[in-house]
């Protein structure tokens, strides 16, 4: 490994500008994550768990519960879960201090945190691709200015930033989806215009601009094909992000206001009663935990999964 | 390489003014202070009066400036709920807290990040490797808050070690180091590792071998100083994931810092007192990423030579 990274700025876990090395600066033909020997086995329980702890949850909500995940029913506060004495399975998994069923409390704010990330990875992606593509491109002074762009916002201190506009106007879905957005776009930025430096030296590219293609035209058809498995990878990670970010912002107040279940507001929910009723509290973190795990082993194996170079060794 | 100094420190001023910009502006387009601030029945002069003593009777522009000079003067005018103290001082009551705190954390992110990374890398595919590895995925994966509470609940109050929230000792600083370096430890896990496991395979750690040199040496020496550099440029990025960390650490341990204040401030809707915290934190990341940018400057010519940094 010799001096070849260049400084970078807080908050960025992406590519640098040379496009073989992976989020830790570290070749992709070694993969730091990939620890044993390597396989091409796609990671079955990971998909599994976001399957069924994230993805189906929040598309079926509700046709899947019984339980209102707004009101509970007083007479059956903190119930425990179904296994322990006392427990039915009324309630699986028990019931909050409001007598809200853990469980469809759970499957809801599965829904809460697909529609954040999604919609904030999707506004991030669009934007800094864009940006990164022009960037990487023309460079120059747009280059110069993305670039200032990108290290201001991977410098902002976000969590602060959320509490100045909840203390301003109070938490809401569209501030955490607007806070989340503002600080995602930089990753995604930051590796296509990286990638796009790398194309535009391409062979293929001099060509096409020497067959007279317009630039929006060579960006669209030559360079985003290039970089879009970058992209479906970085978004992959970033959606573990993204959850992590929301539960810690509606656990300190800042996000999704109550008594919406979001999963970070769930396990503050139970935070005074973690002696009496852990289960209040411990099972949805233990659902952020399990997706973003299994999130962050999905994005590895796409990684290698998307490099041709380790596909033509398979 | 003075030029590419004053080149970082202006691009770092740029950086603050932008955030000055977009602190003041998102606090104050959003809402009228006075709406939460002042009591419902305030009379209509008394109204003017309090406008007038935070100076929000003036146009946004003029309040922005205001609020820029006084911010370079280190004053970030009253604190809207303490009225007898300025934001200012209101933070710097707060702030050795949360520097000792977060010293303790990167004290430990360094001690056992760093060598467990040279460790698994040497006996790479060993039980501790796989181990290092396991760590290295919970660390990134799980939510601060939510392990805060777990080790709460069963150090603190089952097992009784601990104690659950506040400073009374040196006791209190286990729980939130541990909690807040998690993921820093699990990062420089991950860096550490691959970096090493690079420099092992190159040319001159194998002639070193070839050489005789002692394997201790050629691991501590040969391989690890330059497998050190890689890491650097992603120390900023770390430190920056831990302040986070920290800001909800703090509050799940009514740690009395600068992140639970800042959590107190934004409910109180006392204005000052975030914006002072927003720029504060930005500053001290801009000041930060500076000394990354010499440090590495320092190390490696292409760089201060003004150079692309990548061939």
């Amino acid at each position: 490994m010799s001096l070849r990274n260049p400084p970078r700025p807080a908050g960025d876990f992406s590519g640098t500008d040379e496009t073989q090395l992976d989020e830790f600066g570290s070749p992709r033909r070694r993969n730091p994550l990939r620890w044993g020997r390597r396989s091409s086995r796609p990671p079955w329980l990971s998909i599994f768990i976001v399957l069924f702890v994230l993805i189906l949850p929040a598309l079926l909500a509700d046709l899947i519960t019984v339980h209102d995940p707004l009101r509970g029913v007083l007479g059956d506060r903190l119930a425990p879960p179904m296994w322990m004495d006392g427990g039915t399975s009324t309630y699986p998994l028990g019931t909050d201090k409001q007598g809200r069923d853990i469980l469809t409390r759970l499957i809801y704010g599965a829904r809460i945190s697909l529609t954040v990330s999604s919609l904030t990875i999707i506004i991030g992606a669009v934007i800094g691709s864009s940006l990164g593509l022009l960037a990487g491109y023309f460079g120059g002074w747009i280059d110069r200015f993305v670039s200032w762009l990108i290290d201001t916002f991977l410098s902002l201190p976000h969590v602060l930033l959320a509490l100045v506009i909840v203390a301003a106007i109070g938490p809401s879905f569209v501030t955490i989806v607007a806070i989340i957005a503002v600080t995602i776009w930089a990753s995604f930025a930051r590796q296509v215009r990286g990638e796009t430096l790398s194309v535009r030296e391409t062979e293929y590219v001099a060509r096409a601009r020497v067959a007279g293609a317009q630039p929006w035209r060579i960006l669209l058809r030559h360079v985003l094909p290039n970089v879009a498995n970058t992209l479906i990878v970085l978004a992959t990670l970033q959606v573990g992000v993204v959850i992590l970010e929301e539960s810690s912002l509606s656990f300190i107040g800042a996000g999704i206001p109550r008594p919406n279940p979001s999963w970070g507001v769930m396990v503050a929910d139970g935070r005074d009663q973690i002696l009496t009723a852990w289960w209040v509290s411990f099972f949805p973190g233990l659902a952020i935990l399990l997706v973003v795990l299994s999130l962050n082993l999905m994005g590895d194996w796409l990684r290698d999964f998307l490099d041709p170079k380790m596909r033509q060794r398979r | 390489m003075a030029r590419y100094i004053a080149i970082s420190v202006v691009r770092g001023l740029l950086t603050l003014l932008a955030v000055s910009v977009l602190v003041f502006f998102l606090a104050r387009l959003t809402g009228d202070p006075l709406d939460v601030l002042a009591p419902v029945d305030i009379s209509r002069e008394d109204e003017e009066a309090l406008r007038a003593k935070w100076g929000l009777d003036k146009s946004l522009p003029a309040q922005y400036f205001a609020f820029l000079g006084n911010a370079v003067q280190g004053e970030f005018g009253p604190s809207f709920k303490y009225p007898t103290e300025t934001a200012g001082s209101v933070i710097l009551d707060r702030l050795p807290n949360s520097i000792k705190l977060g010293l303790v954390s990167t004290i430990l992110t360094l001690v056992i990040g760093v060598p467990l990374g040279i460790l698994s890398a040497v006996k790479r595919g060993s039980l501790l490797d796989r181990v290092a590895k396991g760590f290295a995925l919970f660390g990134q994966s799980v939510p601060e808050f939510w392990l805060a509470i777990v080790l709460i609940w069963f150090v603190a109050v089952r097992w009784n070690v601990v104690p659950t929230s506040g400073i009374t000792g040196w006791k209190s600083y286990v729980l939130p180091s541990i909690v807040i370096s998690i993921f820093g430890i699990a990062a420089l896990l991950r860096l550490f590792r691959s970096a090493m496991l690079e420099t092992m395979g190159t040319e001159y750690v194998k002639l070193a071998r070839l050489k005789g040199v002692a394997e201790q040496k050629v691991i501590w020496k040969h391989a690890l100083k330059p497998a050190s550099i890689a890491p650097l440029t992603f120390f900023g990025g770390i430190v920056v994931r831990m302040l986070t960390g920290a800001t909800v650490v703090e509050i799940v341990f009514s740690w009395p810092g600068a992140g639970l204040l800042a959590y107190e401030a934004a409910n109180a809707r006392d204005f000052s007192v975030v914006q002072a915290l927003a720029l504060f934190t930005a500053a001290a990341i801009v000041i930060m990423n500076l000394a990354i940018d010499i440090t590495y400057a320092y190390i490696d010519p292409r760089v201060r030579l003004g150079q692309k940094a990548v061939a």
